[in-house]
């Protein structure tokens, strides 16, 4: 039930304030969102279903976006399990410079992209001074993307392992259980939601990421090319109809993730009550 | 013991993936000399990027900030139809490909896009110009402000607000003097994660610039351009100096957190 002092405010205002703050919303997200990717639907197809189907069927295509779902995927497991960790070691734990660390974890959102493929290409490219060259390799791709992606599970697991009520553990623990059994049975079921919205979020990144892959992948098509950069030539190559089809394909994958962690938080939620 | 080998094993990680690549470009940015790292990030072209890279997030913060506020505002308090649609719109940035967001900024400004031809013809150009890289940068950077916003709104409830307009404030009152108020460390903290986005943006600016040197090149584009010039002192002096900047956006995001809490 709404407050009776609502009615202080004539309606018509407030109608009228109403329709201020949500047209300037809408209007803005059309303008720069939603209009641009119309756009882009529309000319993916304006050659017809056969030139859209030709597009993403096209061999160099279809191996990129093979790559890129397949690393990605790999990636994503890595970080259920070290985000998971670290997000552990960083509320469980207590050592000197844990403030530092924890602030730490969000350098790769705060670091631009090229950078970041830079970084990794100095330490792990052809003038390795560890003597570990991966670069324009499968592995490099990997470790592009577990940088970038890294903040994503520890920061949706973190707030969730420190609300989590102890005495369940101690009960467990005083019930007889190993350590391995209270986190498996105790612990993990209640993570378990945040680690999942987290490793999608992550997911998505990947498969979209860019600026850091494309100097230390080496593009190579067939072999290091991932969506984004096959997407990229095709732009620059005049190809639009390959370019808007391969984005249409990353554009829909990307709705369909997001769509799938509003799901896991509406049953995450339900869950709780 | 299992606590050291894990504490071990996360840190090791961190130091692998983050703390030693970053430290390493530091190092060879500074491996001539500081002279010659001066002279690479004072070169003509690497202050025109710096200045670009700077003048576009003037424009694009602001602008998001104050979207992101009435989009906020929109989405905990009122009921509208499509309400659902704008909330996982306004997600929709974080998740896509900022290749795929330049490729279909073109297809509506470009010369051949919806508006473009038209746009070019009245004189104003926003592709390969300004305008098409602020409204890439604008677009990879829209949600943070939202989000961060969102949640505060929902905890803070419309009690105080409610009480504002009962004693006569007008809306705009209201918001000035109770909203706003309520709301500044979610804003704030937005604001500092918008503005880390739009100085590093590099795929969606990449393919709307056009990047030419000491015209459309940001300096995250200034950075690639000198890779691939093999002018790799240059490449390295200039990400120190973006280095720099994420290294700040932490410092903020962390006073900001133990402001908040």
């Amino acid at each position: 039930m709404r407050p009776l002092t609502s009615v202080a405010l004539p309606a018509a205002r407030r109608r009228r304030e109403a329709s201020l703050s949500l047209g300037i919303t809408t209007g803005y997200l059309s303008v720069i969102v939603l209009v641009p990717l119309a756009a882009l639907v529309l000319r993916s197809t304006e050659d017809g279903a056969a030139a859209f189907l030709d597009a993403v069927t096209d061999p160099q295509a279809v191996a990129a976006l093979k790559l890129t779902f397949l690393v990605s995927l790999a990636v994503v497991l890595v970080n259920a399990v070290a985000g998971t960790a670290i997000a552990w070691v960083l509320v469980r734990d207590s050592f000197r410079g844990k403030s530092v660390v924890n602030a730490l974890i969000d350098l790769p959102f705060a670091l631009p992209t090229i950078v970041a493929g830079l970084t990794l290409l100095a330490l792990y490219g052809p003038r390795s001074p560890i003597g570990v060259n991966v670069a324009y390799t499968t592995a490099a791709l990997v470790l592009a993307l577990l940088f970038v992606t890294l903040p994503f599970v520890v920061r949706t697991v973190q707030p969730v392992l420190l609300e989590l009520d102890r005495d369940m553990e101690e009960a467990a623990q005083s019930l007889g259980a190993t350590s391995l059994q209270t986190f498996r049975r105790v612990v993990f079921p209640n993570l378990f939601p945040a680690i999942l919205s987290g490793t999608a979020l992550g997911f998505a990144r990947s498969l979209g990421e860019f600026g850091s892959v494309v100097l230390i992948s080496g593009n190579q098509p067939f072999r290091t090319e991932v969506a984004s950069v096959y997407i990229f030539g095709q732009i620059e190559s005049d190809n639009v109809t390959g370019a808007a089809a391969v984005s249409v394909v990353l554009l829909a994958a990307s709705l369909a993730v997001l769509l799938g962690i509003g799901a896991v938080r509406r049953w995450a939620t339900r869950h709780d009550g | 013991m299992a606590r050291y080998a894990l504490r071990l094993a996360a840190l090791g990680y961190l130091g692998a993936l983050l703390v030693v690549p970053v430290g390493l470009v530091v190092h060879r940015a500074f491996a001539d000399g500081v002279d010659a790292f001066v002279a690479a990030v004072t070169t003509p072209e690497a202050l025109h990027a710096l200045w670009l890279t700077v003048l576009i997030a003037l424009i694009a913060v602001p602008a998001n900030t104050v979207f992101g506020i009435f989009c906020a505002l929109a989405i905990v308090r009122r009921r509208f139809p499509g309400h659902g649609l704008v909330n996982s719109v306004v997600d929709l940035p974080l998740a896509l490909s900022p290749v795929v967001v330049g490729l279909a900024l073109v297809l509506v400004y470009g010369r051949n896009g919806w508006w473009g031809g038209w746009l070019i013809d009245s004189g104003f150009q926003v592709i390969y110009a300004l305008p098409g890289m602020v409204l890439a940068t604008i677009f990879v950077s829209l949600p943070f402000v939202v989000r961060e916003v969102v949640p505060v709104l929902r905890e803070i409830g419309d009690e105080q607000e409610e009480a504002s307009a009962t004693l006569g404030a007008s809306s705009w009152q209201t918001f000035w003097r109770v909203t706003l108020p309520a709301i500044r460390w979610g804003v704030a903290y937005g604001v500092v994660l918008t503005t880390a986005r739009a100085l590093g943006e590099f795929g969606a600016v990449s393919v709307v610039s056009g990047r030419i040197a000491g015209r459309t090149e940001t300096m995250t584009l200034h950075v690639e351009e000198r890779f691939q010039s093999f002018d790799v002192t240059g490449a390295y002096a200039a990400s120190v100096v973006l280095s720099l900047l994420a290294v700040a956006t932490l410092l903020a995001m962390t006073l900001l957190r133990r402001e908040e809490a």
